[in-house]
């Protein structure tokens, strides 16, 4: 993992000592809210439904046990004992209180954390794919470039006001498991020969107007990957719309210009770009890149594992995926529990995920932007170990991709902008189809749920989604379907009419059953739906 | 809470103040002589919302604050929209953090 220099820890520091001045000439009455509140976004503190939030960023979604053990000791200490994973793999905390934000953030800081640009019309938490570095198929791993741009985009002075929120993403393989097309830019490193660069796609995004954003180029060298982004985000930066909010993303600009304008104002600034000499020296990357090689693995360790027990291997079939080391699995750990909270953990689910990941995990861990958690290195010998300390904490839920591995937005139980709860649908649905014979016999099934049309609950990609309304004060929920946030993205197309929520329980299980029924063999959901169109499923839930 | 002369108008739709206590964050209601943490306790601010939310806020006692209305029932006042009753109650989806914690069907009282 990477781990701060003098730099970034002084400049971390330095925002908190900053921070703290402002929350306290604000409590005292110097500053006005108007003036108070960039600044405390700039720092991740919203003031929400019932009090203030706080997002703390973890970096392309990478933590270690000690960071992870402060995460579960802020919770207890200054919230209410839990904390919310997001899909931005970042975590929430719903109940700050102001005076304590700074002590907070000091905090987070002695273990190299921040909420830096977690807020804010700027690039914000780069995100990457949780399988970085065991993945088989990788080319190479993607967090060394993550952690550049992370640097890079830190405190980035020409885009620190934005036209709107940016948000960039770098993955490095064929399979996208962090809706790579659906970022404002998405990187997909490449091997061209020996040489690694980087495929290049611009203007995706969910929201009001959801896009999934084409590709832009084929291949950028892997030195010059910083200085094509600020090529991108030049452009964006001077023709985005900053007279209407709702279309200032880049997408509304990529869109409107035509993605070949777009190109080709991008490759002339490319072009002078190359002249200024900004590509940040090689021996950055050089520098970064120690940080992610593979841990000691051991070797020589079995890959067979003990399948006596029944539930531990359903657990095992489900949650548990092939690393590129042998003897070593790959761990995903679902905050999906039958009537859960998608995303939730308590501050004692934390720790104890702290310690396996301690024990277990050669000290790392991941977080998905589905808001599960990953233990990216585990033996295949201590699998059934870890299996038991999950199941006794209720963390042992086999539901990987299935109908119940929710992705849920806070909602309207927390969100200031939402205009319906997603939560309880979310728990109505997996109490719904909690059977896990029902579930392994749907297959695969993304169902996501969001609160409002801003998608923070990626109903767009879902392939069922879930979009809350206001309907004169009442909660109204419309049924998307045939999304995908993976390398076959695609954006879902709402059914028809919208539903109570019980309603939109109802018509999912109806949608269900006309896949069960016409599904070929070997045919996930989406696939059926891909081939039988909207038809038949909405003949189905409107007669 | 029954409804008094004291506090509501002639008609049953009247208007609360309401907002976040600057320091915690909480969510109050403005109780005529001070804000209340309890929806129960708001009183109909009339025309002089928007001028009470101004003198409150340069205060310091409230930050965000904003005019809403209401609804006298038998149960007592009650937010004319869901998002200020979640607002009132608490997270519907974790009803030990609600003013309810007791109250299995609290949820109820947001639908």
């Amino acid at each position: 993992m990477y781990r701060y220099d003098s730099y970034d820890q002084s400049i971390v520091d330095a925002r908190v000592d900053e921070f703290r001045d402002q929350v306290q000439r604000r409590l005292a009455g110097h500053l006005t809210e108007d003036q108070f509140k960039p600044l405390r976004l700039m720092n991740g503190l919203y003031l929400q439904l019932h009090a203030y939030m706080l997002r703390v960023a973890i970096p392309y979604g990478t933590l270690s046990s000690r960071q992870m053990r402060k995460l579960g000791e802020i919770a207890r200490k200054y919230d209410r004992g839990y904390g919310h994973f997001t899909t931005r793999t970042n975590i929430q905390y719903n109940w700050i209180k102001l005076a304590d934000a700074p002590d907070i953030l000091a905090e987070l800081a002695t273990v190299e954390m921040h909420a830096i640009q977690t807020s804010g019309n700027c690039i914000r938490n780069i995100s990457s794919d949780q399988y970085a570095g065991v993945a088989a198929d990788e080319v190479a791993d993607p967090r060394p470039w993550a952690e550049l741009l992370r640097q890079w985009s830190t405190f980035h002075p020409e885009f620190t006001y934005l036209p709107r929120k940016f948000k960039i993403c770098v993955i490095a393989s064929e399979d996208d498991r962090a809706a790579m097309r659906l970022h404002d830019i998405g990187l997909k490193l490449v091997k061209r020969g020996d040489a690694i660069g980087a495929e290049v796609y611009a203007g995706g995004g969910m929201g009001r107007t959801p896009m999934v954003g084409p590709q832009i180029r084929d291949f950028v060298p892997e030195d010059e990957i910083v200085s094509y982004l600020e090529a991108c985000l030049r452009v964006y930066n001077r023709y985005g719309r900053r007279d209407n909010k709702f279309k200032a993303r880049i997408k509304i600009l990529v869109h409107e210009l035509g993605v070949e304008e777009y190109k080709r104002q991008v490759e002339e600034e490319f072009a002078h770009m190359k002249t200024l000499g900004l590509n940040p020296p090689r021996e950055e990357l050089d520098r970064i890149r120690p940080f992610f090689a593979g841990p000691a693995y051991e070797h020589g360790l079995p890959d067979a594992i003990d399948r006596g027990d029944l539930a531990f291997a359903l657990w095992v079939d489900r949650q548990v995926a092939a690393h590129r080391q042998p003897g070593y699995a790959i761990v995903n750990i679902s905050l999906k529990p039958t009537g859960g909270i998608p995303g939730d953990a308590s501050a004692d689910q934390i720790d104890l995920i702290a310690d396996l990941a301690e024990q277990y995990s050669l000290d790392e861990l991941r977080v998905t932007h589905a808001q599960n958690l990953v233990l990216p290195h585990v033996r295949k010998a201590d699998l059934h170990a870890i299996w038991r300390k999950l199941d006794e904490a209720g963390l042992a839920e086999a539901n990987l991709d299935l109908i119940t591995d929710i992705i849920a937005c806070p909602g309207l139980d927390y969100c200031s902008l939402a205009n319906a709860r997603s939560i309880p649908l979310a728990q109505k649905l997996s109490e719904r189809f909690a059977s896990p014979e029902r579930q392994k016999d749907l297959g695969e099934l993304k169902l996501k749920i969001s609160g409002c049309i801003n998608a923070c609950g990626h109903h767009h990609a879902g392939h069922i989604g879930i979009l809350g309304v206001d309907r004169k004060g009442v909660e109204n929920f419309q049924l998307l379907l045939g999304g995908s946030g993976a390398e076959d993205a695609s954006l879902g197309q709402i059914t028809g009419p919208g539903f109570s929520e019980d309603g939109v329980v109802d018509a999912i299980e109806k949608v269900t059953d006309i896949y069960l029924a016409q599904r070929e063999q070997g045919e996930r959901f989406l696939d059926t739906y891909r081939r039988i169109g909207m038809k038949p499923f909405k003949e189905a839930i409107y007669g | 809470m029954g409804r008094t002369d004291r506090q509501w108008g002639g008609d049953d739709f009247v208007k609360i103040l309401t907002g976040n206590d600057l320091g915690t964050g909480d969510v109050i209601w403005w109780a005529g002589d001070g804000w209340s943490r309890q929806v129960g306790d708001s009183v109909d601010v009339g025309e002089r919302g928007d001028e009470l939310a101004r003198a409150e806020e340069a205060a310091l006692r409230v930050v965000g604050a904003y005019v809403i209305d209401a609804t006298v029932t038998d149960e007592g006042i009650r937010p004319a929209h869901i998002k200020d009753r979640i607002r009132a109650l608490g997270p519907t989806v974790r009803p030990d953090l609600t003013l309810k914690p007791h109250d299995a069907d609290a949820g109820n009282w947001v639908i």
